[in-house]
């Protein structure tokens, strides 16, 4: 493989681990299209689910001009298998109850707009392109869902219980955001990329402090849950492909 | 005011103005500014578009759109979505603001104004049917991914707010 092959297929890749988790989390609230607890949030939810579905397709595009063997965003999409899609852990969480739905998006939200500040001075034009116009969009979901974090923490005993309970499920998963993948180390290297475990610690100290405001304690985990960025899923996200890859498989090609 | 330049060429216009946003339609594709160049070369329209918003589903109809208003005149087009410079609401030309406040829509206010009204600490957003600014927020999103919905407690009437985007 020639070197700059080889660069090529690492950008894809990084690429990819940026990309997944808007489209996996974008699916999860689309799940939630015509649900949502109330007129308002389920038209916010849906927007969410929009803007990053928008952001996908812009990655997605620009991976497959990448590649250059004639597939479309579409195939990277819908025909990968389980074990080629790179988001984390955290994004493919069911919709268990609304306080999960505001705790994977808060614990998302203030790790992604982290992740484009960076990404807006990438070396990659196109990358960088991608983020300063997503980065506007975040700021709007980043303040949406800290907003909710606050009204459920503060709120009534129950929704106190409720969104406490989602974060101290969801915490397990915070830590994969920050691990690093070849391709992401391979990317750092060359300017492109974002060394996010350099913001870890930034990461828990601006999650933690929203938590204190919302009156929620925040948890003190010894062990953490990783395996998405290298393609290893949990269970749910088996049936989240079903879902999203079921008018592909079965009608190939079809279009809208 | 951030002021990007546009290269659109002057006998394009007339036909540009006929091409409208289809969730705004008061809104020409110019007053909006998503239109950052428009060239012709041998009889083929060249047009590059910006999304005011990455999932915005508009920008396929505005394509469509923009191709079937220069297919009338027996010209081809060829569109480009363009994301850099990404599109801010500063964009939206004076007489856009105009149409869009008679239309209903409240105008975007200010980055850090924009910011105290959607965190519900100040009272900012005109209601564009009495003017009163006596509104408050309902939802940070509303019915497209620009807009934010308020309602007026002067008149009571529900109104859209268009979001600064910055």
């Amino acid at each position: 493989m020639s070197s700059t092959l080889k660069d090529s297929r690492l950008l894809e890749n990084y690429i990819l681990t940026i990309a997944d988790n808007s489209l996996i989390l974008a699916q999860r609230l689309g799940e939630l299209c015509g649900h949502g607890p109330n007129l308002e949030t389920d038209i916010a939810l849906t927007n969410i689910s929009l803007d990053l579905l928008g952001q996908t397709r812009s990655y997605y595009q620009y991976a497959a001009k990448l590649a250059g063997d004639g597939k479309t965003e579409d195939d990277i999409a819908f025909l990968r298998i389980e074990r080629e899609y790179k988001n984390c852990l955290l994004v493919e969480q069911p919709n268990t109850h609304f306080g999960y739905v505001i705790g994977r998006q808060f614990l998302f939200d203030v790790y992604h707009f982290m992740l484009l500040e960076k990404l807006q001075n990438s070396e990659d034009e196109t990358l960088a392109a991608i983020a300063k116009k997503s980065i506007k969009e975040v700021s709007y979901h980043k303040r949406f869902s800290g907003d909710w974090i606050k009204r459920l923490g503060d709120g009534t005993e129950e929704s106190n219980q409720k969104m406490q309970e989602a974060i101290n499920d969801l915490w397990r998963f915070t830590d994969e955001l920050f691990y690093m993948t070849d391709a992401e180390n391979a990317m750092v290297e060359e300017g492109i990329g974002i060394d996010i475990s350099a913001f870890k610690e930034s990461y828990y100290s601006q999650v933690s402090e929203i938590l204190k405001e919302a009156t929620l304690a925040v948890p003190e985990n010894k062990y953490f849950n990783k395996g998405g960025k290298e393609g290893v899923h949990t269970e749910h996200m088996g049936y989240i492909l079903a879902d999203l890859q079921y008018m592909q498989r079965t009608y190939p090609n079809m279009q809208w | 005011m951030t002021l990007t330049e546009t290269n659109i060429e002057k006998h394009l216009i007339p036909v540009l103005k006929t091409v409208s946003d289809p969730e705004i339609p008061v809104l020409t594709v110019l007053d909006l500014g998503v239109i950052r160049e428009a060239v012709e070369k041998d009889n083929i329209v060249k047009i590059k578009l910006t999304p005011t918003y990455s999932g915005c589903p508009a920008m396929d109809v505005i394509a469509d759109d923009l191709t079937a208003a220069f297919a009338k005149i027996g010209k081809k087009v060829s569109v480009e979505l363009v994301l850099s410079p990404a599109w801010s609401t500063d964009w939206i030309s004076e007489e856009g603001l105009q149409k869009m406040e008679e239309y209903g829509i409240a105008r975007p206010l200010s980055e850090t104004h924009d910011k105290d009204v959607l965190l519900g600490e100040k009272k900012l957003v005109k209601c564009p049917q009495c003017a009163s600014t006596n509104t408050h927020l309902v939802s940070q999103f509303g019915s497209t991914a620009c807009k934010a919905l308020f309602k007026c407690d002067d008149c009571h009437e529900p109104f859209d707010y268009f979001k600064c985007l910055k």
